[in-house]
């Protein structure tokens, strides 16, 4: 820990100083030959292979890490001071290959080749070496200075295995230096082989006779041609495979084409194999072997605590029942007992405790009434009554987390395959869906790992009615006032109406696909690990600081603004009654709209706008509107202006319609379509507008009220 | 043989990938379906899809869909 903040301290001190001078500084240094101190370097790996914990360990930051792959989406950015030299490290989406076929193999490659990137970290899995080699097959041709970071290599004795990483230095001819990025062991020495790169010089014999014949022959005509860059091997092994996006960027005369062609035409093809595949037959075929000389395998003991995990939770039986029971477990904690005890708690020492308080200590003063009700009814209440939630946020938070860390999600999105493919969609969609009921920014984004554009649009609209933990507030709220025996069944029946909301969002849009374009269903499955305390802590400690944030800033300001214009009509004159206000004025002009859902009064149409803002302060505008100088609580107010069919209507409306603008604008990003994106939204007014009348009429009907 | 046709338990060679779909020849050739590579086949899902299959030292599942593109012999 000292050493992070030393990190921390040294970067905030040096960071950005140099940043304008410092590329000439570099040049010139350079020039006199001077050895370099300034570096940018990228880290790539597979997927789930350490890529982030190492960044964090690195950076001292904490980038979001779990045990699936494809936790990082998106490319992020750190630095740090190494024996006086700066380095900038980019952590990059994990990919398996540079092949352009998805969307995170392209921004590697992209960055890899274009960005002055000057020394590569490659992470390799030490306990999946094989696997994770083929890429740093690739990563060797591009020729830039390589430096393998053999990660996890802590695990190996526990799976019973050696590694001679010695001569794999020898055989990939690059510093191979072993580590932990969970425990922070050896990153010195990885440091210190960064800074000390070199040019990649050898070049191991992965290809055969034929194949380096013709892939040589290439490089001439590149060279000819003037390209000059380092990665000229690697751009001749691209163009011999076919791919349209390196020969289209190149801008290759006819002359060299046909010279390309020409090579590619000579290798004679047996039956089986096709150009595009030859050379990662070739690469594996090198692996195996060099494998064979590197690892030394015994009885493998932790691949059986795996197996035997797997033979239970993946058990044909067991299962499914297992599964629901984990889900049930995790909505039981957060909503059941134990997380409705610490929110007791801490509600009524923020409400009675700091709010009496407060008010005695304002009288003491002399202040006036209004000073009174804005801070004891509109703050303390509006916001206390939010942050109230914060032990049940993370207890979720922290139960996602724990699954996201032991390596469950990827069996859940195993088992859940088959069922959600009669939703057109691949199992992988279960993980941002079950992610959807933490939070919908990065639920939203975490739709990455999807491999098709349609499967990813359409998991992105299920994820809104996956209700987020910040609408917990409003159910807990109206279930309280009016359904205070069925607690649990009722906020059940909630989740559950989103879910079914979801369902039938994806059933619609299913109609718009043909029936051969399956979505593809290839993922890794990760062996168990225990999570580590550092990452829970972490994981959950950024979800409490963003919740406090947005309470101290964004929901008191709210609070402070709807509280003034409840209290003031638009000659700014301050009124007695606030139907006369200027916030009354607008709510009037929306609100019989809600007359159907069975809640046209302006206060309810105008907390549900400023939920868009953020769902929290729902609630908290709720308790300013509605109170009144006597000091009744909320809940008495809620009794009084809401009945049992609006209080469920009115739930079902704020499960349904639009998330807060964070999500909006994450889903916007992930969508990448604005017409869609307007249609969406549209559709989710329209839609909770509707169930919500539904509701509404029919639970009158029920409950007679 | 294809490779969705096996039942759990049971190992077998990768012949080759049939489809004309380059990308996706591609993406399988990257995770390792390459002529001469051992496949186990570990289990099938509970609801009969997908399965999870064990080749180069590591395990993955893969749809039933994408497995019958691939050709083995046992």
């Amino acid at each position: 820990m000292a050493l992070i903040l030393e990190k921390i301290s040294n970067l905030k001190n040096k960071g950005k100083k140099h940043s304008n001078s410092k590329t000439y500084v570099l040049k010139n240094l350079e020039k006199e030959g001077i050895k370099k101190n300034n570096f940018k370097v990228a880290l790539v790996g597979n997927p789930n292979s350490g890529k982030s914990t190492l960044f964090n360990q690195l950076t001292g930051s904490h980038q979001h890490v779990g045990n699936w792959p494809g936790v990082t989406v998106e490319k992020k950015e750190g630095n740090l001071v190494h024996k006086g030299a700066q380095i900038a490290i980019a952590d990059l989406p994990g990919v398996y290959s540079l092949s352009p076929c998805s969307f995170e193999e392209i921004i590697t490659r992209n960055y890899l080749l274009e960005d002055e990137v000057d020394v590569i970290i490659n992470i390799v899995d030490a306990t999946n070496i094989e696997r994770n080699l083929y890429l740093t097959t690739q990563l060797l041709e591009l020729q830039k200075p390589l430096v393998v970071a053999l990660n996890m290599y802590d695990l190996l004795k526990g799976k019973n295995m050696k590694l001679d990483f010695l001569e794999l230095e020898k055989l990939l001819g690059v510093p191979v230096v072993p580590i932990s990025a969970n425990r922070g062991t050896n990153l010195e020495k990885l440091l210190d082989a960064v800074v000390n790169n070199k040019n990649v010089t050898t070049r191991a014999r992965i290809y055969d006779k034929k194949t380096t014949e013709a892939l040589k022959i290439i490089e001439k005509s590149l060279i000819d041609f003037g390209i000059t860059d380092t990665s000229v091997p690697w751009l001749a092994i691209k163009l011999f495979e076919d791919d349209e996006l390196i020969l289209h960027k190149l801008n290759l005369s006819k002359k060299v084409v046909d010279q390309i062609n020409e090579q590619k035409n000579k290798i004679e093809l047996s039956e089986n194999t096709e150009r595009q595949t030859l050379i990662a037959i070739q690469r594996y075929r090198y692996l195996n072997m060099l494998c064979k000389s590197i690892v030394i395998k015994g009885e493998n003991k932790s691949t059986k605590f795996t197996e035997f995990l797997d033979s239970i939770l993946l058990n044909r039986f067991l299962a499914f029942p297992l599964f629901f029971f984990i889900l049930a477990l995790i909505f039981y904690i957060t909503f059941g007992p134990i997380g409705t005890f610490f929110k007791d708690a801490i509600n009524s020492f923020i409400c009675d405790g700091v709010g009496n308080a407060s008010y005695v200590f304002l009288n003491k003063f002399g202040a006036s009434a209004w000073s009174k009700s804005l801070i004891r009814d509109g703050i303390i209440q509006g916001v206390g009554s939010v942050v109230s939630f914060l032990p049940q946020i993370i207890l979720l938070f922290t139960l996602l987390s724990l699954l996201e860390d032991s390596g469950y999600m990827a069996r859940a999105a195993f088992i859940m395959d088959k069922p959600l493919k009669l939703l057109g969609l691949s199992g992988k969609a279960f993980v941002p869906l079950l992610m959807g009921f933490g939070c919908s920014v990065p639920a939203a984004l975490g739709t990455r790992i999807l491999e098709k554009d349609k499967d990813k649009k359409r998991t992105i609209f299920m994820i809104p009615f996956m209700s987020c933990s910040a609408k917990m507030p409003i159910y807990a709220m109206f279930i309280s006032v009016f359904f205070g025996q069925h607690k649990v069944l009722a906020i059940f029946l909630i989740y559950l109406t989103g879910i079914m909301v979801s369902i039938f969002t994806a059933f619609m849009l299913k109609g718009s696909t043909k029936k051969n374009e399956q979505p593809v269903f290839l993922m890794e499955l990760p062996g168990y690990k225990l999570p580590t305390a550092k990452n829970l802590f972490f994981h959950v400690f950024e979800k409490v600081k963003d919740f406090l944030e947005k309470a101290a800033t964004v929901l008191i300001a709210a609070s402070i603004i709807i509280w003034f214009l409840q209290s003031f009509d638009f000659g700014l004159d301050m009124v007695t009654d606030s139907s006369e206000s200027i916030l009354a004025t607008f709510g009037r002009l929306i609100a019989p709209v809600f007359s159907f859902c069975g809640f046209g009064d302006w206060r309810a149409s105008v907390s549900l706008i400023c939920g868009v803002i953020a769902k929290e302060s729902v609630i908290s505008t709720m308790a300013i509107l509605y109170s009144s100088n006597d000091g009744t609580s909320l809940q008495n107010l809620i009794m009084v202006h809401f009945t049992k069919s609006s209080a469920c209507s009115f739930m079902v409306f704020a499960l349904l319609y639009t998330p807060c603008i964070a999500a909006l604008s994450s889903i916007k990003r992930e969508l990448a379509n604005r017409k869609i994106f307007y249609l969406y939204i549209i559709y989710q007014l329209v839609l909770a507008w509707g169930i919500s009348a539904l509701v509404f009429n029919f639970s009158k009907a029920i409950f007679k009220a | 043989m294809k490779l969705n046709l096996l039942s759990s338990g049971q190992s077998a060679k990768v012949v080759k990938i049939n489809s004309k779909d380059k990308k996706f020849k591609i993406r399988m050739t990257d995770m390792g379906f390459v002529p001469g590579c051992a496949v186990y086949v570990k289990r099938v899902a509970p609801l009969g899809d997908p399965m999870q299959v064990s080749l180069h030292g590591y395990e993955l599942s893969i749809g039933k869909f994408e497995a019958s593109k691939i050709e083995v012999v046992i």
